[in-house]
């Protein structure tokens, strides 16, 4: 069973209306997308040479990273552009509880 | 002496029927009487004089020469009032009588003005006339709260113009959904969605019944005992035809004047065309019926009888900006097959509808682009049984020539003034039509409502041999539109923020693309006076600094004209210790680069560096390099050094389409390369040299001369004007090696410094109000725009790695 470990990080208001933050949870580095009606959110590095995704321009519900615009979906993490590329982005579950935005890790498994 | 014909009227149908006479032998003295104060101008376009689209000059059809070349006696400014059948004449409110031997009643309608309680209040206006239309615009203005009575398309179009001038608009309309003559009700749906979004308010199913105040509107009562506060009330209900003068001239009249199919009324000298016409029991109120009623009442009036008018298709358009609504002929589902599109999320809706495999009616909203198909077989009445498969989509068309040449000759291209594409054609061969201008001039095409425009455009793009078009790029897939036209659309429209322009114009979304270059129109057109939306800028202009492949970021302290102090210096080394910059370099444009800051130290670097941005991360103004000049040199002839440190300093913090780069130097050696930068100031004998349009990055491209002066303010002013040119007019990321290669020096030139004094006082005038704005963006650090511009997030639990 895949199982998520949820983990209350920021409150809505710290992340402006379309744009990225960043934040680092258990040594990951995760950005945080504020698309209005809800947050999505992705690994931060950029599969392509490791740019930071919370910088990028949000497009809808993709995002473009800052340094050569290759853009992914942030729903499933896929690479919209460049077409030829397969490489796809972990994404984390989110939900909004009281006005925080509250994210899923998955569960470390504890021996 | 020749027969004396006199027109009463002198509005679109009475004069388009007069040109259709001239066409004939010559057999008449004409004179016209027109109560307006201007001459003949197209009424559909007050629209757009309202929504700020066009000036009242842009409108005009017929100008005083047009009358005087063609001997016509115009007198404008006089009311037609009384006509006397016997005698034969008509009687001016000036006290003029004029006989006549033949009388064309051309009268147009009037606003209906409903029965409402309070009407002849101050502030209760109509939309008829131009004067009306300036009266509107007269009276709004930021704080103004308009309703206007009724939700055709009259009232939504002045709705949608007042708000537009600034007003907080809306709209009561009485049936339950809007345009119910022109759509069915879930037409009327999406058409009231997307109103809404433009922020007009829609009330449905009330009717307005006392305006209140005293003396000046101060508001409305509605049908539900509810009020609503105004200062303007525009009534839009319906028009009624003006017959007052055909029961005095003794014709037929019921709702309009009476008129057979060949357009003659009960008396042999009396005639009547237009709006102020009944036949067959319909009034029209859209011009093409006008036109094909005029073609035939000059056949007849001129001994020509025979063509007859025997009714005519009813199409329409909403001419909004951004809201495409068309409906034609009768799309009532009554004995009849509809067949359907809808798509919420993007706001379109179709409708046909079919009766015996032909087409019988069209609604279209959100999307129109076939209009023009429909509107064909309506027309034909072709049977459309083969068809059937492609009713809503088109199979797409292998060349795209194709959908012109499938027409056939006879086909209407310009349903407004009925112009085929047979006409177009031969206008193109025999007249040496080659653009749409020219063809508007020989054939009228495309002045009525316009939405025949394109259409022509591809005509003249498949027949004229030397049509040359203007290569249009568009911005994006999210905003297709060419970027001076949308440039028209974001100052007419007074759109003001990147994502309300998305919503109305594009996708609702935008790209890495559109955005920013909406960003900077914004900030220009409104010369920055917008709502700046950091979300829509690339991450250098979020944080002021350029983005490094590793994620840090550069910092590049303005150093004017590449001067600098030893304090300066000795602040900078020491912030180099301080926040381990990994590396400081002198950069390529006389100025000091440090690499690789993090994004959280951005605000502590400046606070401590205390000079101000370089801007070397935007398109903005970067820098003006100088060389030594006359304080120094043994060459100098003038003080490049102090002109560049001004220069930089009148144009810094400014955005350009482009990086703008600069240099000034003190004589033809050229130090500093003035001669490759996008403004440069060449030192002489006696005056400056400057040259605009320069590159030594990706292309290599020797500047242009602008002008030749004498004085360093008369330079400082020439870049001025060429820098304020550049902003307003080069599409997004032009540099200006491309702008001035692809406009001509020439035309800078014409446009800059030899334009008319009120140009170039324009030109200055939104420099100085964009400048009075701009600000230090590294201020910024000291109080962020938001409390985690520069920080990471903190989560509130922990996560053990
Ligand atoms: C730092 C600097 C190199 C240096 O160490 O000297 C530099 C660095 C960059 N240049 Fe440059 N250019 C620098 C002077 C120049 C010059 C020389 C000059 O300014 O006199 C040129 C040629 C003149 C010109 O601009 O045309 C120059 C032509 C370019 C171009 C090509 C522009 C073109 O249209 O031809 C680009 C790419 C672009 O803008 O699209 C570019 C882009 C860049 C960027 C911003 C690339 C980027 O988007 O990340 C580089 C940023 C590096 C970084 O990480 O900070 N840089 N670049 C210079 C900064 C000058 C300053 O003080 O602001
Ligand atoms: C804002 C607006 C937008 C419109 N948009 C469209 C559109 O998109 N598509 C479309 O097809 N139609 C549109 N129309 C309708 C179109 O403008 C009219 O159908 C057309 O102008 C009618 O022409 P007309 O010559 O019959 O009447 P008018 O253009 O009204 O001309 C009649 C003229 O006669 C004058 N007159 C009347 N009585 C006298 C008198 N006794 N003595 C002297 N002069 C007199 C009037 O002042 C007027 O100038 C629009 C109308 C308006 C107001
Ligand atoms: S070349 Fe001319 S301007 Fe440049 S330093 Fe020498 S004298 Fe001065
Ligand atoms: S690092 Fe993201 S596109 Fe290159």
């Amino acid at each position: 069973m895949n199982g998520h470990h949820w983990v209350r990080v920021t409150p809505c208001d710290s992340i402006p209306l379309r744009e990225g933050r960043v934040v680092t949870l258990g040594g990951r580095d995760i950005a945080i997308f504020n698309l209005g009606d809800r947050f999505m959110a992705t690994d931060n590095q950029c599969p392509h040479e490791g740019g930071p995704l919370c910088d990028g321009i949000v497009a809808g519900d993709s995002v473009v990273c800052p340094l050569h615009a290759w853009k992914f979906k942030l729903e499933t993490g896929a690479v919209e552009r460049p077409a030829s590329k397969h490489e796809c982005l972990v994404t984390y579950p989110t939900r909004i509880e009281d006005g925080i935005v509250v994210l899923g890790l998955p569960e470390i498994s504890t021996p | 002496m020749r027969t004396r014909l006199v027109v009463v009227g002198n509005g679109m149908a009475g004069m388009a029927c007069v040109e259709a006479i001239l066409k004939y032998a010559p057999c008449f003295d004409i004179t016209v009487f027109g109560d307006e104060t201007h001459v003949n101008y197209n009424r559909v376009m007050l629209s757009s004089v309202l929504a700020g689209e066009k000036a009242a000059d842009d409108i005009v059809i017929n100008p005083l020469e047009w009358y005087q070349q063609r001997n016509i006696q115009l007198h404008v400014g006089v009311r037609v009032v009384d006509v006397d059948p016997v005698a034969k004449t008509v009687t001016g409110n000036d006290g003029r009588v004029t006989p006549y031997d033949t009388l064309l009643l051309a009268t147009g309608s009037s606003a209906w003005m409903p029965r409402i309680e309070g009407l002849d209040k101050d502030g209760v206006l109509v939309f008829r006339t131009l004067d009306d239309t300036r009266e509107l615009i007269r009276r709004s203005g930021p704080a103004t709260k308009a309703v206007v009575i009724g939700g055709g398309l009259l009232g939504l179009e002045a709705a949608r113009g007042l708000q537009v001038q600034g007003c907080d608009v809306t709209v009561v309309h009485l049936m339950p959904t809007l345009m119910e003559r022109q759509l069915d009700p879930d037409g009327g749906h999406y058409l009231m969605g997307k109103m809404e979004e433009l922020g007009i308010h829609v009330l449905l199913g009330r009717t307005t019944v006392a305006v209140l105040g005293n003396g000046h509107v101060e508001g409305v009562a509605l049908s539900d005992d509810s009020c609503l506060e105004a200062d303007l009330v525009v009534v839009a209900a319906g028009i009624r035809p003006n017959v007052e003068l055909a029961h005095k001239a003794g014709v037929a009249v019921n709702r309009g004047v009476l008129v057979n199919d060949y357009m003659e009324t009960s008396s042999p000298d009396v005639f009547a065309v237009g709006e102020c016409v009944e036949h067959r029991g319909v009034c029209y109120g859209l011009l093409a019926p006008l036109f094909e009623q005029g073609k035939v009442l000059a056949a007849t009036i001129t001994g020509n009888k025979g063509p007859t008018y025997t009714g005519t298709v009813q199409a329409a358009k909403l001419k909004i900006m951004g809201v495409d609504v068309f409906s034609a002929g009768d799309w009532s589902e009554q004995h009849a097959e509809p067949v359907r599109y809808e798509d919420r999320a993007l706001g379109i809706y179709k409708k046909l509808t079919l009766r015996d495999g032909k087409l019988a009616g069209a609604i279209l909203v959100g999307d129109i682009s076939d209009s023009h198909r429909y509107m064909e077989w309506l027309r034909t009445g072709v049977d459309l049984t083969d068809q059937r498969r492609h009713l809503l989509f088109p199979p797409p068309a292998a060349d795209v020539g194709l959908d012109v040449a499938e027409m056939a000759d006879g086909a209407t291209v310009c349903g407004c003034v009925g112009v085929t594409k047979g006409a177009i054609i031969s206008a193109i061969h025999d007249q040496g039509v080659n653009t749409l201008s020219q063809l508007k001039e020989a054939t009228r095409a495309s002045t009525g409502c316009g939405s025949c425009t394109n259409l022509c455009q591809d005509l003249l793009r498949a027949v004229a041999p030397e049509f040359e078009e203007e290569v249009k790029k568009v911005m994006c897939g999210c905003l297709p539109f060419a970027e001076d036209r949308l440039r028209d659309i974001l100052k007419s429209q007074r759109l003001k923020s990147v994502q309300e322009v998305l919503e109305i114009y594009g996708n609702g979304q935008g790209c890495e693309v559109c955005k920013p270059a909406l960003s900077y129109m914004l900030d220009m057109l409104w010369c920055g006076d917008h709502d700046e939306d950091r979300s829509a800028r690339f991450i250098n202009d979020r944080v002021h600094a350029n983005i490094q492949k590793d994620g840090t970021f550069s910092v590049i302290p303005r150093i004017r004209g590449g001067v600098t102090t030893p304090d300066e210096l000795r602040r900078i080394a020491d912030v180099a210790d301080k926040y381990h910059v990994p590396m400081v370099k002198i950069t390529g444009s006389q100025r000091i680069d440090l690499l690789g800051v993090r994004k959280e130290d951005l605000p502590k670097v400046w606070a401590d560096l205390d000079m101000p941005s370089g801007q070397a991360y935007t398109k903005g103004v970067r820098m003006v390099k100088t060389c030594v000049g006359t304080d120094f040199c043994r060459f100098g002839t003038q003080d490049s050094t102090a002109i560049g440190i001004e220069l930089e300093r009148r144009f810094e913090q400014l955005f350009t389409p482009h990086k703008v780069k600069m240099a000034a130097v003190g004589c033809p050696r050229n130090c500093a390369e003035a001669t490759v930068k996008d403004i440069g100031l060449v030192g002489q004998e006696g005056g400056w040299q400057v040259v605009v349009g320069g590159a030594a990055g990706k292309s290599v491209r020797k500047a242009d001369l602008l002008t030749t002066v004498e004085t360093s303010e008369a330079a400082l002013e020439a870049s001025e004007l060429f820098f304020q040119y550049y902003r307003e007019s080069a599409n997004y990321l032009e540099r200006t090696y491309d702008f001035v290669e692809r406009l001509g020096i020439e035309k800078v030139r014409k446009e800059t410094v030899y334009a008319p004094d009120a140009v170039r006082q324009g030109l200055r005038d939104r420099f100085s109000r964009s400048k009075a704005r701009a600000v230090d963006p590294w201020l910024e650090g000291r109080e962020p725009k938001h409390p985690t511009q520069f920080i990471p997030i903190q989560s509130l639990e922990k996560v053990r790695a």
